[in-house]
This record gives C-alpha cells, sequence and structure tokens, in this order.
C-alpha cells in the first residue's frame, strides 16, 4: 500500500510537531452495490498504530465514515531522535508500513 | 423537479438567443482571460489543492515516480532508461500536450504518448485508460509542468482544432446541450449546488472528490456526455481527443495544476 509520511527532519526536544500520513487506499464502505447489484465487501483501514522510538504515540481505528486515501494527522512532543513507525490493516488482511527519522538536539 | 425543469426552459430561452451568435464563437476573441476550474471552487478544496502533502492527488504521482524509474516490458528498461530524471526531461511537456501527430495526423494525448512509449520502446503492453499505472504515469509526467502556461495553438493543429471546435459548439443528448452552453455561457453560475467553471483542462489528471480517485480528462468529458444524456464515446477515440487538444488550447495562457482538486 503506498503511502506518504510527513516529520519534520528535525526539531528542539520538548518541541510539539506535527506529524501527518496519507495512505493510498478506496476504503470501501460495504454499502456499495457494483454493476450487477452485488453488494462490495467492506474493505477499510480499521487498524492504524504509530510508534515513536517504540512507544505508542496515536492509535486510530477506522470504519466505514473515513473517506478514501485517508490523511491523518496528530501532534507529539518531540523527546529523542529516531523513528516513527506507522503500521496497519485493512479488513481484507493486506498490511501496510512506514517509516520517517527524525533528529533532536537538546533544549 | 422543480429545479431541472426551470433548467430546462432557461437552456430552452439561451438557446433562442445563441442562435445568431452561433457562425461567430470561434472568430470571437475571448473577452476575458480564462480562468482555471480551482477559481470557482469552495475554500475548502483551494487549501486541498495547495497544499503538496494533504493532496490526495499526490499519491497518484508518488506512484507515478515509482513506475517512472521501474523496468517494464521486455526490454527490461524504465522511462528513466531514456528520459533519465524525469524534472527535467518532462518538464513543460504537459503544457503542449495534446500535439498533432505529424506521421499519422492524429491527435496525442499525454496518456497515448506514455502508451507508445511502452509499445514502441519499452516493448511492453500498453496500459488501459483509467487503469492506476497509467494514470498515476501521466499526473507523474504532468506534474513536472506544474505552475507553467498552457501553449497557444500551433499551425499543424488547425484541422484537428476545427473538429474540436465543432464538437464543443455541437448540441448533444437528450438535453440537447453543447459544451458551450453551460462553460461559456453560463460559467460562474449554478447548477445545482455547484457552480459551473469554464471547463478548461488545466489540472488534470486530478483529484475528484466525487470519484475519490484521480482520473482522466476524459473521464471528466464522459461524465459531462452522461450528464447531457449523450452517448459516450470510448476512452481514447478521436471525439475524445479532438475535445482534449480543443480545450488544452482554448485554456492557453493557464497554468497546468497536475494533481488537482476538484468537487
Amino acid at each position: 500500500m503506498l503511502s506518504r509520511v510527513q516529520v519534520p527532519a528535525s526539531a528542539r526536544r520538548g518541541e510539539v510537531i506535527q506529524v501527518r500520513i496519507a495512505i493510498q487506499h478506496p476504503m470501501e464502505t460495504g454499502y456499495r452495490p457494483d454493476h450487477f447489484g452485488r453488494r462490495i465487501p467492506k474493505n477499510v483501514i480499521n487498524t492504524l498504530v504509530c510508534r515513536y522510538n517504540g512507544v505508542e504515540v496515536f492509535r486510530a481505528e477506522m470504519g466505514s465514515g473515513i473517506a478514501a486515501n485517508p490523511l491523518l494527522q496528530f501532534p507529539v512532543r518531540a523527546q529523542d531522535s529516531g523513528e516513527f513507525v506507522f503500521e496497519w490493516r485493512d479488513d481484507s488482511g493486506e498490511r501496510g508500513e512506514s517509516r520517517a527519522a527524525i533528529t533532536v538536539s537538546a533544549g | 423537479m422543480d429545479v431541472s425543469g426551470s433548467l430546462i426552459r432557461n437552456t430552452a430561452a439561451l438557446c433562442l438567443l445563441w442562435l445568431p451568435l452561433q457562425t461567430t464563437v470561434f472568430a470571437q476573441t475571448p473577452a476575458a482571460p480564462p480562468r482555471s476550474g480551482i477559481e470557482f471552487a469552495g475554500a475548502d478544496v483551494r487549501a486541498l489543492q495547495a497544499d503538496d502533502f494533504a493532496n490526495p492527488g499526490m499519491l497518484w504521482v508518488a506512484r507515478g515516480e515509482k513506475l517512472w524509474n521501474a523496468p517494464a516490458g521486455r526490454n527490461g528498461q524504465s522511462c528513466a532508461s531514456c528520459h533519465q530524471s524525469a524534472s527535467a526531461s518532462m518538464k513543460g511537456v504537459a503544457a503542449r500536450y495534446p500535439r498533432v501527430d505529424a506521421a499519422s495526423s492524429r491527435v496525442v494525448n499525454l496518456e497515448g504518448r506514455i502508451n507508445r512509449c511502452r509499445s514502441q520502446r519499452q516493448q511492453a503492453d500498453p496500459l488501459p485508460y483509467e487503469s492506476e499505472a497509467l494514470l498515476a504515469l501521466t499526473a507523474y509526467v504532468a506534474h513536472q509542468s506544474r505552475g507553467l502556461t498552457l501553449q497557444p495553438a500551433a499551425k499543424e493543429e488547425q484541422v484537428a482544432l476545427q473538429r474540436g471546435h465543432e464538437i464543443y459548439h455541437r448540441r448533444q443528448g437528450q438535453m440537447n446541450l453543447a459544451c458551450v452552453h453551460c462553460h461559456v455561457q453560463n460559467a460562474g453560475r449554478k447548477l445545482l449546488a455547484d457552480t459551473i467553471s469554464e471547463g478548461h483542462g488545466n489540472a488534470y489528471p486530478l483529484y475528484r472528490l466525487e470519484w475519490q480517485a484521480v482520473g482522466s480528462l476524459q473521464r471528466r468529458l464522459r461524465a459531462c456526455y452522461f450528464g447531457v444524456r449523450a452517448e459516450q464515446p470510448a476512452f481514447g477515440s478521436g471525439e475524445l481527443l479532438d475535445l482534449e487538444l480543443y480545450l488544452a488550447r482554448r485554456g492557453a495562457g493557464l497554468k497546468v495544476e497536475t494533481p488537482g482538486v476538484r468537487r
């Protein structure tokens, strides 16, 4: 699954930064019929977790109310240099992963 | 029902007014410079297009960049094998396309040009119209021209442009409307909840919120055919190509916005 992550390359310790992720996904609601009138099975990214140096800092549990190609944004307080790791899973069982590094300077 | 009824009545009234002007439209110089569709969009859509991270079309551009560098076909060559960095080699291309192919005198759009490279150079199968891969590659190539100005008509395009002009002014469908009736005579006015734009193609391929995906200009044109309840030409047909060329030259002076965002 294609995704884009936006994390500032550097920050000062204690600074609140904005982290954003966009994922290309149809977020199929499960309510739409196809051209033959059969229901297209629901397939949305149901869980997304973000860990910052191994610590979970953000979790989203999404349903059929989220538009296709979701964009998620949340604030995080910069602590140490390291890595943000995003992992997610959709209803079809497909998994995705994305990473972004950050350098944190003292004070 | 009431609204569509009044639309039909208004349209009927407009037709009567419009008939005597019919022959002079092509000769007229536009009264005002063309306005991009984004100027008719709401603040939320404009903000979405302007933010290069939030703009969902950039996901297709990112996919296109991967495809640009990925080998394809029996030659094992990627786009980059010949064209190297797209940011240099593809800059300005979308401002000139579609073009008239000298050998066949047919109109070739970006999608057609990419597929010609695939079949002739890479020895790969052409990508189907509206496939994710073709949309992504087209969006990536067109994105390299963002901010550049759409070029005016060239001499060798006159015959194809005349065809496009005729299609643009031809009444069709159960609604009996031509492109010109909405996008020239009623641009800026409301059609139900939407503001009618001038119908330029300068932001394509673009992310349409209704589609929840990126689509080509031809997909949008086919949606217009559906809207006036006319028979939709096939993707890649001569009619849509002529129309694409006409739209590009009609919008000369506009800046390429790919990937745009529209409702």
